[in-house]
């Protein structure tokens, strides 16, 4: 039980992690249907970004609460930075183009934002000086430190956030209008240019706070560490239905839990036949089972054009 | 941690280029040599293969630097082989760590009518060039590989003077059964050539020592989460856990364990055992044990005087496999001088014979071509250090434990390994 | 007038076939015998390329795993052709065998994603190249098949009768080694993977996907059977990337799953989309240049050496910094590609006039 109770809390730390990335896919699908392959490295950047800011800060005595602040900030800004950059040049002017013409450019961007990093920090892994002491408390016999319950909890908040936000707000509105009809939105007076790019930069930013969770969790950074992020994360968007905010979260903390729970209990279950050797497989195999057998997602509304 | 790299790059290409440039600038110093009658000078070619770019360059340079100190070295000395006077030349090529690159290169190597080649780096790259070697008669030396599999093809011409995880892995086991008393021991591996080779092999001689292995899970070179596995590991109170991979997975799992509460031993290989892996782990890494093949480097024979030379040539301290390149030339340069001959049909056979005693300790091959009883040494992580903990032989109980004045030894080690 | 052209026409094809039998000897005289083995990896990758740019090319569907193809063919090879599970059949047996294998995975790929759109596609077909990599990197325990992460080595060359093409054959005053004779097989199967793509490209098979890649509907409501056309172009471009992974086990004597990562279904898709999708020829060269590259640009690093004394950049990361750039701009200013296909390019004609008539009017 008590090992049961570690491998949920587990996941869901996990879980929360993708829920941040699957957000940046889900609003830029929402609103363009477009994946944005770039998006897993520019939280890439953003956790390097912070990684360094840490660095140089911690290396000249500022307090730990003074750098987290200062990383976080520095990292949203070079992201949304970016991501306002990569929609201007990369993507806008293929909006009209046919499909296979924005999905090309955007693994070209995904390779620029790698090798560019690769340049910048090398291609070693770069490790995180310690900063902070989290606090451990034990739930149910399970472990659980104080930066991972921040994690889960910042998950959760961004997502409440920006769902207040999509529904409340004025931006929100527009964004939604976007969202239905692009054209009419237009005619309706919506600067549809300046809700899409204003949607890059949330996503990148909320890109950037999840570089800077992936940093502070497992204290190193890597210029190919947004791949397979990217890559679960968006399996994540599509498992609770991408275009949903909503849906990016529940997916997000889905996933964690069933890969923490296949890795653990495979072996047992199989009789050693399969092990923790397939975990990665597992997040695939989702992917093809949701997007076969129900492609509008957990919270998606089927019937949708989306597949 | 990337500038540095750089600058050891740099530092070294300047070298090789400033050596190079001497080397054709300065007239032959004796200008006798051009009478016809004066012994003519024959040059031999060596090759170094290893990946001189990208994210392995850093080891790849180091192997090359030590071909190269031994090249000069050896010409300083003057050698004479068959009564005639004997240039050495350095020819390096860059592998990219990628196995049909290596294939090009080992094919670049032959065709530049190398008399021997001292490479690869991975096991990887070393296996599928090892082909092209033999096809093309050259022998080769491998600085580094440990794949069992790299000297189990049958050609003549493959020969390493590296433990290999065959040797290594065992050595590990029956410390870790012997010494460290483990009975119930959990082994995870990161699904590479190089960290399952190590976990396999330790795996089945613990086992033949009577520990029991409770769980045996996998992790990729690629990931730095373990809490799930690290969780069902703990369900089944293992009292040792070993690792087979590199420091960038074995940082953040010993963290990991940290966190989850896990008490028991933490004990890896040659790819763990490098500066970084403290860095990754902070305090965690304290007790963490690891092993390297070869004595430590200040302990081997001859190995002072090569850190120092090492050190004052190029300007930066020895990463790891430096000395293997340096000790690989000599050998081949032995067999030349037995033989007579530079032409590799002629000395191949007395590589084999080789009796050598290098800077890293006496060197004889097996009739594989592996290396005859290489010591392994395993090193403790103490106060934020790696410190060399006990010398093992490999097919011997635990023998000398160095001196506790031993140095420890922080020269940097590699930060990746396949 | 019309009996010189095609007299000429006729000369320019005899010129091309003799440069092409005589080039690893051209190529080992000037730049050395390793050129003749990257001239070698040079084909294999040309017919990797045109079997991918039957799935994204003609049909337009973008395959992001197609390196799993590769692998299985290769893998096929390898385990019925060493000592890994003690067989050793033939190569005739076994590369029609490895295209087949590959082909049902082409299909087994194909059925589920049928109904998915271009970027679902691209994850899930991504996806696909990842199992199929770490099943192989896998497959070693609790039975041993595949040899996980160690590879598998000792694969027979490729052999006809008595005459294996790893030894050293002479005939008519010139050395066939090992690279030449691989050279010639290589050589004949992309022709004929040349041929093939062409004769697809204006058959009745190559125009359905055609109009499946410009308009789905349309092309349903045509009365084209999309569901077996996008099965077929997944199967036929796995059949060429299990060809090729056949000869390349056989080339290479040892493969592990290090081969197949994404990396290079990136690279064969560059190949692909640089060279000029849905143009045979355009791919072809896409293929040799993108391997060439590679090779030239490992001259950059001791040329900054030399003029700036220090190396700026890897030439590795140089090359994936490049492909990366090359992807975007070509996507963004010429999107047809380096040779684009000659009804793409008409077809932008037709759009761009239809643009100018807009603007106008």
């Amino acid at each position: 039980m008590e090992i049961f109770a570690q491998q949920i809390v587990n996941g869901l730390v996990l879980g929360s992690i993708y829920a941040l990335v699957a957000l940046g896919y889900t609003m830029v699908y929402g609103i363009l249907g477009l994946i944005n392959f770039a998006h897993g490295d520019i939280t890439m950047i953003g956790a390097l970004v912070s990684l360094t800011v840490i660095q140089l800060l911690a290396a000249a005595g500022v307090p730990a609460p003074v750098i987290l602040v200062l990383a976080g900030g520095s990292a949203v800004l070079v992201c949304a930075i970016l991501g306002l950059s990569i929609e201007r040049i990369a993507y806008r002017p293929l909006r009209r183009a046919p499909r296979l013409a924005p999905l090309i450019t955007a693994i070209g961007v995904s390779i620029l934002l790698q090798y560019s990093a690769a340049l910048i920090w090398g291609k070693q892994y770069i490790s995180l000086p310690e900063i902070i002491e989290p606090a451990q408390f034990t739930i149910f016999g399970a472990q659980l430190t104080s930066l991972q319950a921040a994690i889960f909890l910042l998950a959760c908040t961004i997502m409440a956030g920006l769902l207040w936000f999509i529904k409340a707000s004025r931006m929100g509105r527009a964004m939604r209008a976007t969202e239905q009809n692009p054209d009419v939105a237009g005619l309706m007076g919506v600067n549809t240019n300046t809700v899409i790019a204003f949607t890059f930069v949330l996503g990148s930013a909320i890109g950037a706070i999840a570089g800077l969770m992936v940093v502070l969790y497992y204290g190193l950074g890597h210029y190919f560490m947004g791949f397979m992020l990217g890559l679960k994360a968006f399996t994540a968007a599509v498992l609770g239905g991408i275009g949903n905010v909503g849906g990016a979260v529940l997916g997000g903390l889905l996933l964690g839990i069933i890969e923490s729970l296949a890795a653990g209990y495979i072996g047992d279950l199989t009789g050693g036949v399969l092990g923790s050797n397939y975990r990665d497989i597992f997040a695939f195999l989702v992917l093809v089972l949701v997007l076969v057998l129900r492609p509008s997602g957990l919270l998606g509304q089927p019937g949708g054009e989306r597949a | 941690m990337h500038m540095h790299t750089l600058r050891h790059i740099t530092a070294a290409l300047i070298a090789a280029t400033l050596i190079t440039a001497c080397g054709k600038e300065t007239p032959p110093p004796a200008p006798k040599a051009e009478a016809p009658k004066a012994p003519e000078v024959l040059t031999v070619k060596i090759g170094s293969a290893s990946p001189l770019t990208g994210p392995q360059a850093h080891i790849g340079i180091d192997i090359r630097n030590g071909v190269q100190l031994a090249v000069e070295d050896l010409n300083a000395k003057g050698v004479e082989i068959g009564g005639k006077k004997v240039k050495l030349e350095l020819v390096s090529e860059d592998d990219e760590a990628n196995p049909t690159k290596a294939t090009t290169v080992a094919q670049k190597l032959v065709d530049a009518k190398v008399a021997a080649v001292v490479g690869h780096f991975n096991s990887g790259a070393s296996i599928p060039a090892s082909k092209v070697y033999a096809d093309g008669g050259v022998p080769q030396i491998s600085p580094s590989s440990t794949n069992p599999d790299y000297t189990l093809k049958g050609f003549k011409t493959t020969f390493r003077v590296v433990a290999h995880d065959g040797q290594q892995g065992p050595t590990l086991a029956r410390f870790a059964v012997n010494t460290l008393k483990a009975k119930n021991i959990a082994i995870i591996d990161d699904s590479t050539a190089y960290g399952q080779g190590l976990a396999d092999n330790f795996e089945a001689t613990a086992k033949t020592l009577g520990a029991k292995i409770i769980a045996r899970e996998h992790t990729t070179d690629k990931d730095t989460d373990f809490k799930a596995i690290l969780t069902r590991i703990k369900g089944k109170k293992p009292d040792l856990i070993m690792f087979g991979g590199i420091d960038p997975q074995a940082g953040p799992m010993v963290k990991q364990m940290k966190e989850l509460g896990i008490k028991a031993r933490f004990i890896g290989g040659d790819g763990m055992q490098t500066p970084n892996f403290i860095k990754l782990a902070g305090d965690a890494s304290d007790g963490a044990m690891a092993s390297i093949p070869g004595l430590p480097k200040d302990q081997m024979p001859g190995g002072k005087a090569f850190l120092e030379k090492y050190k004052a040539k190029f300007n930066q301290e020895v990463e790891l496999f430096a000395p293997m390149g340096y000790d690989a030339v000599f050998v081949f340069v032995e067999a030349m001088k037995r033989a007579g001959s530079a032409d590799p049909a002629k000395f191949l056979a007395e590589i084999g014979k080789t009796d050598y005693q290098g800077v890293i300790g006496p060197i004889a091959f097996d009739d594989k071509g592996d290396l005859k009883n290489g010591p392994i040494t395993i090193y403790v992580v103490k106060g934020g250090k790696w410190e060399p903990l006990e010398i093992v032989k490999p097919d011997a109980a635990p023998a000398a434990t160095p001196a506790a004045s031993a140095p420890a030894a922080a020269t940097p080690a590699p930060e990746t390994k396949k | 007038m019309n009996a010189t052209q095609t007299r000429w026409r006729w000369l320019l094809w005899v010129a091309v076939a003799l440069l092409l039998l005589a080039a690893p000897f051209l190529i080992e005289a000037t730049l050395g015998r390793a050129w003749v083995r990257i001239a070698d990896v040079a084909l294999l990758f040309i017919m990797l390329a045109l079997g991918l740019n039957i799935v994204v090319g003609f049909a337009g569907l973008l395959d992001l795993g197609y390196i799993a193809f590769f692998a299985v063919g290769a893998y096929c090879y390898a385990l019925l052709a060493s000592p890994q599970l003690a067989i050793h059949w033939p190569f005739l047996v076994l590369l029609p065998l490895g295209a087949m294998v590959a082909a049902v995975f082409g299909i087994l790929l194909g059925a589920p994603t049928l109904r998915l759109r271009g970027d679902y596609l691209a994850i899930v077909t991504l996806g696909f190249g990842e199992i199929i990599r770490v099943l192989l990197n896998n497959l070693n325990r609790p039975v041993n098949i595949t040899n996980g992460p160690q590879g598998i080595t000792l694969i027979d060359p490729l052999q006809i009768g008595g005459f294996s093409l790893a030894q050293t054959h002479s005939f008519a005053g010139l050395t066939f080694t090992a690279l030449h004779s691989y050279y010639f097989v290589f050589l004949a199967c992309a022709v004929v993977s040349i041929i093939i793509s062409r004769r697809l490209e204006d058959s009745r098979i190559g125009r359905a996907w055609v109009a499946i890649r410009e308009d789905e509907l349309a092309a349903a409501s045509m009365g084209i059977n999309t569901r077996n056309m996008k099965l077929l172009a997944f199967a036929m471009g796995a059949t060429f990337g299990g060809v090729a992974g056949g000869l390349f086990a056989s080339f290479q004597g040892f493969i592990s799953p290090e081969s197949f990562h994404l990396i290079d279904s990136i690279m064969v898709l560059c190949m692909v989309v640089l060279g000029g999708m849905g143009n045979v020829a355009g791919v072809v060269l896409g293929a040799v240049l993108l391997t060439a590259l590679p090779e030239a640009l490992r001259y950059i690093g001791p040329l900054q050496q030399r003029w700036f004394g220090e190396v700026f950049i890897d030439p590795s990361d140089l090359r994936m910094l490049l492909f990366g750039l090359a992807l975007v701009l070509m996507m963004l200013f010429r999107p047809s590609g380096i040779w684009p296909a000659r009804r793409r390019t008409a077809e932008n004609v037709t759009e761009r006039m239809t643009e100018k008539r807009h603007a106008s009017g």
